[in-house]
């Protein structure tokens, strides 16, 4: 869990170190649970932390550069506006960008 | 009292018991019946004709006063086409011929094993030196209200269908009453149903069932049975229960589970039958479903035998007369040595009748199993015509005939004796001489479900490759069908291709090991062998279309590069499932279940200590025993793994991979007093060996002491079975899970080394060439066991050193990943909470 700070841009959540390549985390923002990923790419990406068909830890999901797959029931979301490539409902994502460092998430 | 069927004359029986005893210098052995239906009867018709009448005094009891008689021919008799004297087997005059005591009208309550005496309800005794239980079945009476009187007798106009004294009073209620109904749409309801209607009474079947004939038929079948019985006049009620009787001095009528009730002044229940297992169970005989036997139809006691329908043999009970026949004779030569080695290794069963007017025959299993059954179906409902076939391997395993049984003796030697197959299957179901017409997938009716676990009709299958899916596999992800069981791909695939009118495209995908990379397995293998890939990043850079990952195929890559490459496989985090990621098996909630190693399923009480301090301790919700004889830690945080792991001090028990897991075992010789082989040992070793092995798909093993299987080794993925003289059996494709399948016996070998080696070069050969997520059970009768068998056994390809030593390689790169990443971990955050701010919901603590 980390301390979060609202700046004008957003909500700083974390470093970007917290966050290791290809993997997510979990933070919160203001009272909103967020997993937040970083690519190998080096790109940032960010929704909702439970998967909304059965509440699964996204953060804990895999990933490559369209998807990402929630660890329970495979159910898979793409980053590009949350949409489920299986017609479930989608996930809500948010716009997320590096700061000096620090990780800053867009409600 | 109503007359003993086939008795004497003088209706004495006892009066050969009394002779018997007067015998004192009868120096036979002593052989005791108990049951004298059908089986017990051939039981002692087969001993006499081999001579047993001179090496035994033979003592039959039998619970009924009458002879014997053939109790398959009931509902004959209930129907006036045959006479009761007509379907007498053995009178009584025949047992005083042979010299067989008759102990009619008395039922054995009790055996003492210990003094070998058999214990009677009259109070008296006597004693044997082999036994035989052949007490057979009775009625299964479903639970309903009002159905007894006080005193626990059935309510008059209730009925059994079971016995001579059943039919004979359904005789009777059948001239005075009009209106009847039958609990039970099996074989045995329908034949009163139809007896009683023969005599005049309106008839109502109510069946618990889906369909008609559920045993014997599939859905369809049983549909189309269901036209046939009611155009006769029938009315049926599918799918409820009947839940009151309503009384109180007779029976008046019934209530349904639905609320409706039936006018009824007859009742008959033929809801199934339960084995007769009262006097094994107290005389401390193992009994299950029915009583337990062995190969030579032996209890747990060496000198008590069992067979018939009271019998469990191999886990299955035989509701049929041809199963009864074949146990006799190899009990029989048991018993007189005539053949000291005989074995009885189950029936194939194929009944062939007519029920309601209507011709079945039906044989082994009536839908496929396996995706590579061919499964043929001609349904003609008009006609009341339902025809298929299933056949694996070329063999013919399953047919059921309804309506039209001209091809049942073809079906039957095909079936009996593996005869071959014409290569038109379709003619294994209809004379094509007069014409050929094309039938098969075509004449099933649209509404017909296809998917049973997704409940996915042909009609919803037509449907998605009208929309587009031009696929076999985009018709499965669109509908569903065939992603529960799989069972029923094969006819998802011949739908597919009807409806797309041979316009059906090959999936691409569907021969490669993962969907992002476009290789088949060896060729893939091949490609990351010779360019050096030794991660997952390096294999999609390499091979991938466009240098793109892809999420579905990281895990599936990530476990064929540990199996290549072993201790230089070079690990990426991101590229493996969480429960690689954190060392345990998530669960619904987000929490993690730990399972510690326990080799062989042998514990110490430093061990279960420990465990329970670690359960105190992180507040464990639940602590389970699994199937695989370890404990289960439920409901761990995942930010609390590493300090329960330290805690602990044991290896990771890899229950949450898709590896080697565990390796079940009975006690074998170490206490048991029938273990042949040290087969605790033999577990311990195997698990010791092959820990932490990457694989396909989850694998589990088992050695058992005896062929008694209490580790059920014969359903596991490898199965060892000791089987005396230091032998052990290999069986290889076992599965109890979604599928039920026996193992193949691969070899019999000489040594637990033995077992050892075959085992790890099968589990080799199975990592090389099996699919993702393929299991031992659909990897072998893929690859087929002949092939197994030449590959491993007699090195057909000359790769059996190179499969040892691939599997070498793995277990040298062996580490416990507990104290790997316990210590440190592999990335930042490697055990962070993933949903931090919700409570996680509360699984219940039992």
């Amino acid at each position: 869990m980390s301390v979060t700070a609202q700046t004008t841009s957003g909500h700083v959540v974390g470093r970007v170190e917290d966050v290791p390549p290809g993997e997510g985390r979990a933070f919160v923002a203001g009272d909103v649970q967020v997993a937040v990923f970083r690519l190998r790419d080096g790109s940032l990406h960010a929704t909702q932390a439970a998967c909304p068909h059965a509440g699964g830890p996204l953060a804990d999901g895999q990933t490559d550069a369209d998807v990402l797959v929630c660890p329970l029931h495979l159910y898979a979301y793409r980053w590009r506006d949350g949409s489920s490539t299986s017609g479930n409902a989608p996930v809500q994502v948010y716009p997320v960008h590096e700061e000096d460092g620090h990780l800053v998430v867009q409600l | 009292m109503t007359a003993v069927l086939g008795g004497r004359p003088e209706g004495v029986s006892t009066l050969h018991f009394a002779m018997d005893e007067a015998d004192g210098i009868d120096t036979r052995q002593k052989l005791v019946v108990v049951g004298n239906g059908m089986a017990g009867a051939r039981v002692v018709e087969e001993v006499l004709e081999r001579g047993g009448g001179e090496q035994f005094a033979i003592t039959v009891f039998g619970e009924e006063p009458h002879g014997n008689y053939n109790r398959i021919m009931l509902s004959h008799v209930l129907a006036g086409e045959e006479h009761e004297d007509d379907i007498v087997l053995n009178s009584h005059d025949w047992y005083a011929d042979n010299g067989v005591v008759l102990r009619a009208g008395v039922r054995v309550d009790r055996v003492d094993t210990h003094a070998k005496v058999v214990h009677a309800s009259d109070g008296t005794t006597a004693p044997y030196d082999q036994l035989v239980l052949a007490t057979g079945s009775r009625s299964f009476i479903p639970p309903m209200a009002g159905l007894h009187r006080d005193d626990e007798q059935l309510l008059p106009g209730v009925f059994g269908f079971r016995t001579i004294d059943d039919t004979r009073a359904l005789l009777a209620a059948a001239a005075e009453h009009e209106k009847a109904v039958v609990v039970g749409g099996g074989l045995l309801g329908l034949e009163a149903a139809r007896a009683l209607q023969g005599h005049g009474l309106a008839v109502e079947v109510v069946h618990a069932g889906t369909h008609l004939m559920n045993q014997q038929l599939d859905p369809d079948g049983g549909a189309i049975l269901r036209q046939s019985v009611e155009s006769l006049g029938i009315v049926v009620h599918l799918a409820t229960r009947t839940t009151e009787v309503i009384g109180p001095d007779r029976v008046r009528g019934v209530v349904l589970a639905d609320g409706r009730a039936l006018d009824a002044d007859v009742l008959v229940i033929a809801a199934g039958i339960r084995p007769v297992t009262e006097v094994a169970l107290m005389s401390g005989l193992e009994v299950e479903r029915g009583i337990v036997v062995d190969d030579q139809l032996r209890t747990d006691d060496p000198d008590v035998y069992a067979v018939g329908e009271c019998a469990q043999h191999r886990g299955e009970l035989y509701g049929l007369v041809a199963p009864v026949w074949e146990q006799a004779r190899v009990l029989a030569d048991l018993l007189t040595g005539a053949d000291p080695d005989a074995e009885y290794h189950g029936s194939r069963t194929a009944t062939k009748l007519k029920v309601a007017g209507v011709d079945v025959a039906t044989m082994g299993v009536n839908r496929p199993e396996r995706d590579t059954d061919e499964f043929l179906v001609i349904s003609e409902p008009r006609r009341g015509v339902h025809l298929s076939v299933v056949v694996r391997d070329d063999r013919l395993i399953g047919a059921t005939l309804l309506g039209d049984t001209r091809k049942v003796a073809f079906l039957t030697q095909a079936f009996d004796r593996g005869a071959p197959l014409p290569q038109e299957r379709i003619k294994l179901l209809v004379d094509l001489s007069d014409g050929a017409e094309e039938v098969g997938v075509a004449e099933l009716p649209a509404d017909s479900q296809v998917c049973n676990c997704n409940g996915v009709s042909k009609q919803a299958i037509c449907d998605a490759v009208a929309g587009g899916c031009g696929t076999v596999g985009a018709v499965m992800d669109s509908t569903r069908a065939g992603k529960g069981c799989g069972s029923c791909k094969g006819l998802v695939k011949q739908i597919v291709e009807w409806a797309a009118d041979g316009d059906v495209v090959e999936d691409p995908t569907a021969g490669w090991y993962v969907p992002g990379i476009p290789m088949a397995k060896p060729a893939l293998m091949t490609a990351i062998r010779e360019q050096g890939l030794l991660s997952v990043s390096a294999v999609f850079a390499a091979l991938a279309p466009g240098g793109q990952e892809d999420a579905k195929s990281k895990m599936a890559l990530t476990s064929l590069l540990r199996m290549i490459w072993g201790a230089d496989f070079v690990q990426e985090n991101d590229a493996k499932f969480i429960n690689d990621r954190v060392h345990a098996n998530i669960q619904r909630d987000g929490t993690f279940s730990v399972v510690p190693q326990m080799k062989g399923g042998v514990t110490t009480p430093a061990q279960l200590r420990k465990i329970a301090d670690v359960a105190e301790k992180y507040e464990v919700p639940m602590v389970k025993v699994t199937g695989g004889q370890r404990i289960d830690l439920l409901g761990i945080r995942k930010e609390d793994l590493p300090a329960v792991w330290a805690d602990l001090g044991m290896p990771s028990g890899y229950a949450y991979g898709k590896s080697f897991r565990t390796v079940k075992t009975c006690v074998g010789s170490d206490f048991c007093r029938f273990g042949l082989g040290d087969s605790t040992q033999l577990g311990i070793d195997l698990e010791t060996r092959f820990q932490g092995i990457e694989s396909p798909a989850k694998m589990k093993l088992a050695v058992v002491g005896c062929p008694r299987n209490c580790a059920e080794a014969y359903v596991k993925d490898v199965g060892v079975v000791a089987v005396g003289g230091g032998r052990w059996e290999v069986y290889v494709g076992g599965a109890a899970g979604a599928s039920v399948r026996k193992g193949d016996l691969l070899a019999t070998v000489d040594s637990p080394e033995a077992v050892i080696e075959l085992t790890g070069r099968f589990m080799q050969y199975y990592r090389e060439n099996a699919n993702w997520l393929e299991r031992t059970y659909d990897f072998v009768p893929r690859v087929g066991l002949a092939t197994i068998k030449q590959v491993l056994l007699e090195d057909s390809e000359g790769i059996c050193a190179d499969l040892d030593e691939g599997m070498q390689r793995s277990i040298d790169a062996y580490t416990d990943p507990w104290g790997q990443d316990g210590r440190t971990p592999a990335t930042p955050g490697q055990f962070r909470p993933a949903l931090p701010l919700v409570a996680l919901p509360e699984v219940p603590v039992r």
